[in-house]
């Protein structure tokens, strides 16, 4: 294995890793805040249950994702040093906006947890809020700093430094509103669908469980909402790849000739050899409406592009597909559970639609992560788009398949304590 | 002249991140230390008040170090980046400390079901807390030592002398003895119960007491190290004026421990590691300064602006946090 492919798994790694934890972090205090805003209205101690025992998660969670995240700020500079050189002074804004965020987040979380009984019921409450406020921003601060990865701006590069730098326009490039609206919402789908099904399948085996019923209720709203919402502003984010980023958008979509129109491909196994696409069915004219809003326009293939600055096609390929398969899953399902919520839960708590949703709990993660690869692996193998390639930014250090092994024990220990972990706290909850 | 002026402030934000962040997180792993010295009787009294006392604040704390990181590869990255290569190792080391110590700690406090996984949360969680400060003190060490990469040489001389050697670990243990000192004096303050609060006055007193000696050592092993630190400190007058400082707050430290006092001694431990880490940082400064490389005008200053707004929101709530928790 060589140092740069043990370098950007790690990178992988820790970073889908770490993805869950904030997302998690970032949604669940909304949730606690509606079942804890209904505890303070109504006194049904259900909901003071409820937000205890999310409470309960979300301190686990929360405490994961910040020693994920420290890690990760430190593994940045320790895998890929020339990066960060060139990257630190551009990026650095989002980058301390964030710091400041998330302090902010470990601060009300630190007040809402330990504060009960000891604040003022209403105090209390915002200090949960707070808690939620600060951590979309922050997540939305990461991900201005990778959108500029994407969308490189606000420096002029010359003889491999950068000179002009302008750390506002780096900070709000074309792509960070997009990506940032795309990343906070699919978080908001993921943690929603997960937590409806998994109280989901608290109702199935307990269907007198007020506790479970009022859980389920508020996460399936919630991610409802969001998983609606998702292919709007996805198909915006789609439609700006194409015009900034237009090889990972030929690679997502498996598209080796460049072609007018383009025909949108759903399957198929792209062939980077044969430059074909195997199995695949193709809808004409689609993928140029979908890229640029006409269904003549010429969308870009790879054949523009030089074979050596292509990202694996078939990955990037299969992820988008994964992802959007399971985006359009979330928008079937939560425009029913929409629709169940208008005729007062007609169907919403029958048998199947609760398997359903059981079943569904990992979809919305399973489109993070392949969201996630689509984004990175697309970008390849630049780490900042048309600037610095990745292999040019790697440690010089050797043995880089050492921390990589070291890094994935940690992590795959961890996530198997939280599961289990959580698997106790489901057996507890009534 | 103003860039020079931006630098500095810069500077002087990352040494007030590193301040917190030993005074408040090192406390956070000098209770975990101090764990592995159990009570006798008060073994569960002694664990309950730990997960008491840093429970609300652990994480707000841990941020300063998110913080002086996120300083350093923005206002200084050409350190970040060599420091980072230099230092993988210990790095890495410290990270899985961070990692495993918050995740312990939160996964003791949290479990719903308290079996016999408490203890080995706890192990990870004492054994962390040792790591984790030794392998910053280390780091501390070798950054006064200087070897970053540079000549290729082989493995070894490149990444791994340059920090594991006698002196860089004699600061390690030297910062996990202050780190306890601290965290002795402070849960001094948290306990009502009198055998508690003795018992944990005791443990301050012990590791002032290893703190002396391994102060020592790290002169010692200066010599040995190959580190002119005895002329270096002895030519630099802000550094002995902190030593004399640290000396001198022995007095009302130990005067107001021992009379129950909860406010002063914490103030008096606080401000000893702050002149510790001042003096420290006087020594440093200079070579950081050529050594390092500074990002351009129009970042440092943006740097400092988000530093200072930051500033103006985090003080307040951090206010809050402690008033709430800590009066």
């Amino acid at each position: 294995m060589t140092d740069l492919f043990a370098a950007r798994s790690q990178m992988a790694i820790s970073l889908g890793f770490h993805i869950i934890f904030a997302a998690i972090g970032m949604v669940m205090p909304f949730f606690m805040a509606v079942s804890h805003w209904k505890w303070l209205r109504t006194r049904n101690p259900v909901y003071l249950r409820l937000t205890k025992t999310w409470s309960k998660g979300v301190a686990i969670f929360f405490a994961v994702g910040a020693v994920s995240g420290t890690a990760l700020s430190f593994e940045l500079g320790l895998l890929w040093p020339k990066f960060m050189e060139h990257a630190g002074p551009i990026i650095g804004m989002p980058f301390s906006w964030e710091g400041t965020a998330f302090f902010l987040e470990a601060i009300a979380l630190g007040i809402f947890l330990y504060g009960w009984g000891r604040l003022k019921p209403w105090i209390h409450w915002w200090s949960g809020v707070a808690v939620g406020i600060s951590g979309v921003f922050s997540g939305f601060f990461v991900i201005c700093a990778n959108a500029w990865m994407n969308a490189p701006q606000g420096f002029d590069w010359a003889n491999g430094t950068a000179t002009n730098i302008d750390p506002w326009a780096a900070m709000f490039n074309k792509a960070a509103l997009l990506q940032g609206v795309h990343m906070v919402s699919a978080a908001f789908g993921a943690v929603g669908f997960a937590g409806a099904g998994i109280h989901a399948a608290g109702l199935l085996k307990n269907p007198e469980s007020k506790l479970h019923r009022a859980a389920f209720q508020i996460a399936v709203m919630i991610g409802s909402i969001a998983a609606i919402v998702q292919p709007l502003h996805g198909d915006l984010l789609a439609k700006q790849t194409a015009r900034l980023q237009p090889t990972k958008l030929a690679a997502m979509e498996g598209l080796f000739r460049t072609s007018k129109p383009a025909p949108l491909l759903i399957g198929g196994i792209p062939d980077v050899d044969t430059q074909t696409v195997k199995c695949g069915f193709h809808i004409p004219y689609v993928l140029s409406f979908l890229a640029h809003g006409d269904i003549h326009a010429e969308v870009q293939g790879l054949d523009r592009t030089p074979k050596e600055e292509w990202p694996p096609v078939a990955v990037v390929h299969y992820a988008f597909q994964m992802m959007v398969g399971l985006g359009m899953w979330m928008v079937v399902l939560g425009a029913f559970a929409l629709f169940s919520k208008m005729r007062r839960n007609l169907w919403l708590e029958k048998r199947f639609a609760l398997r359903l949703f059981a079943i569904s709990a990992p979809a919305g993660f399973l489109a993070i992560e392949s969201g996630w690869v689509v984004t990175e692996v697309g970008r390849q193998p630049w780490i900042i788009y048309g600037i610095l390639k990745t292999k040019d930014a790697v440690s010089p250090m050797p043995g880089l398949v050492v921390p990589l092994i070291f890094f994935t024990f940690v992590y795959f220990f961890l996530a198997s304590v939280v599961t289990w972990l959580m698997v106790r706290q489901f057996k507890h909850a009534r | 002249m103003l860039v020079d002026m931006l630098v500095k402030m810069n500077l002087g934000f990352l040494g007030i991140a590193l301040l917190f962040y030993c005074v408040l997180a090192g406390a956070d792993f000098g209770a975990g230390i101090l764990e592995a010295f159990r009570g006798g009787r008060l073994k569960n009294e002694q664990r309950n008040l730990i997960g008491h006392a840093i429970g609300p604040v652990w994480e707000a704390n841990h941020v300063w170090l998110i913080l002086a990181v996120v300083i350093l590869f923005v206002g200084f990255p050409k350190t970040y980046a060599l420091l980072s290569v230099s230092f993988h190792i210990p790095i890495t080391l410290m990270l899985a400390g961070i990692i495993l110590r918050g995740c312990a700690f939160t996964f003791r406090q949290y479990d719903v079901v308290r079996d016999r996984s408490q203890n080995v949360y706890s192990a990870i969680f004492v054994v962390s807390s040792f790591a984790t400060p030794l392998m910053l003190g280390t780091l501390a060490g070798a950054l006064l030592l200087g070897r970053f990469v540079g000549s290729p040489s082989g493995f070894a001389d490149t990444y791994v002398w340059p920090w594991l050697n006698l002196f860089s670990l004699s600061v390690g243990v030297f910062t996990c003895a202050l780190f306890a000192f601290l965290a002795g004096v402070y849960l001094t303050g948290e306990s009502r119960n009198p055998q508690l609060r003795a018992l944990f006055t005791r443990r301050a007193l012990q590791a002032s007491w290893v703190a002396l000696v391994m102060g020592l050592a790290v002169f010692l092993s200066a010599d040995y190290s190959g580190l002119a630190l005895r002329s270096k400190f002895l030519s630099n007058t802000l550094a002995l004026g902190c030593m004399g400082m640290a000396s001198v707050l022995w007095i009302p430290l130990w005067w107001s421990l021992r009379r129950g006092q909860k406010l002063l001694p914490r103030l008096c431990a606080a401000s000893q590691m702050g002149f510790i880490l001042l003096g420290w940082f006087s020594i440093q400064a200079h070579e950081f300064l050529a050594l390092s490389d500074p990002a351009p005008d129009a970042t440092l200053r943006s740097l400092l602006y988000a530093l200072v707004t930051g500033a103006a929101l985090i003080f307040p709530a951090l206010y809050f946090l402690f008033r709430v928790f800590k009066r």
